[in-house]
């Protein structure tokens, strides 16, 4: 998700561990994070996802005054079919991260998206994927890259089978 | 606590439970923490109706997160260095999820794993690889 400024707070940090259910003091406790040998806290391997929260124009974040496409009274504000079965701009097929160095409080950061390759494939339980990549990369307040992510999104022409 | 290189050796294996009937909840917080607020997850009337998938489901950062819990738990914190998966298999509430870091190779200070989250039915929703620095 591109971002001028992505700033990581403690706060945040927080929470999102408690969203993926670890609890991990170092997430938590300035003072356990010190006894430890990183020595502060730093964000969980995934945190960097979190960057959508700071992209003005992330399109799966309800905006002021525009249209959703989620239920309200009726079971999408949005009225016409979703054009694929995946609904809401697909699926994460994919995610990679490579860390040249675990982001802590205080980090103030920039992430840049480049767009990557896209490709085809016939699918047994949807139908015709379509795979699309980005590449994003964060870099800190100094201007050093920090996280290099590369994610891969797919559009599925009717919804994936349960199973 | 850190790895050591002198004591592990290949097809070495670390398993965690992630998660036991997981809670719709769960993918709530998960939604709000990181921003991602696409109906699929959270909205079970829009993924019934209008997407037609039988629930609402897990975004697959929510299982790389949990997974990613596993992988520090066993390689210690901040000692990634890569970590990339593929999503085989979507994750709905209700589900057990285990995770396995299996030793692939070792050497220079790194060590190189694979990666697989299984549900209750030992279907693999997540697989991949991690690297990470080891005394």
């Amino acid at each position: 998700m591109a971002t001028d400024r992505f700033p990581v707070e403690g706060t945040h940090i927080m929470m999102f561990a408690r969203s993926v259910a670890d609890d991990n003091q170092i997430y938590y406790d300035e003072n356990y994070a010190k006894t430890t040998e990183v020595g502060h806290i730093i964000a969980p391997p995934t945190f960097a996802q979190s960057s959508a929260q700071f992209d003005p124009n992330y399109f799966l974040r309800p905006k002021v005054g525009q249209p959703w496409f989620g239920s309200g009274k009726e079971a999408t504000g949005i009225k016409r079919e979703p054009s694929s079965g995946g609904g809401g701009g697909g699926l994460h097929a994919e995610q990679h991260f490579e860390y040249h160095r675990h982001i802590k409080p205080g980090d103030v950061l920039k992430a840049v998206v480049k767009p990557g390759k896209a490709w085809e494939k016939e699918g047994k339980r949807s139908g015709k994927l379509v795979f699309t990549e980005t590449v994003t990369e964060y870099y800190d307040q100094t201007g050093e890259l920090v996280i290099t992510a590369r994610g891969v999104g797919v559009r599925t022409e009717r919804p994936v089978d349960a199973k | 606590m850190a790895l050591k290189a002198s004591q592990l050796k290949v097809g070495d294996t670390y398993t965690e439970c992630l998660v036991e009937d997981l809670k719709r909840t769960q993918i709530v917080m998960y939604a709000g923490t990181s921003g991602d607020y696409n109906p699929l997850h959270t909205d079970e009337i829009y993924t019934m109706q209008v997407a037609k998938y039988p629930s609402v489901f897990a975004h697959g950062m929510l299982t790389m997160g949990m997974t990613g819990r596993m992988l520090t738990n066993y390689v210690g914190d901040g000692r990634l260095t890569k970590y990339g998966v593929r999503f085989t298999s979507q994750v709905w509430p209700g589900d057990t999820l285990h995770s396995t870091a299996t030793v692939e190779s070792v050497g220079s200070g790194l060590v190189n794993l694979t990666v697989e989250t299984r549900n209750q039915n030992d279907v693999v929703v997540l697989s991949g690889y991690a690297a990470a620095r080891v005394d």
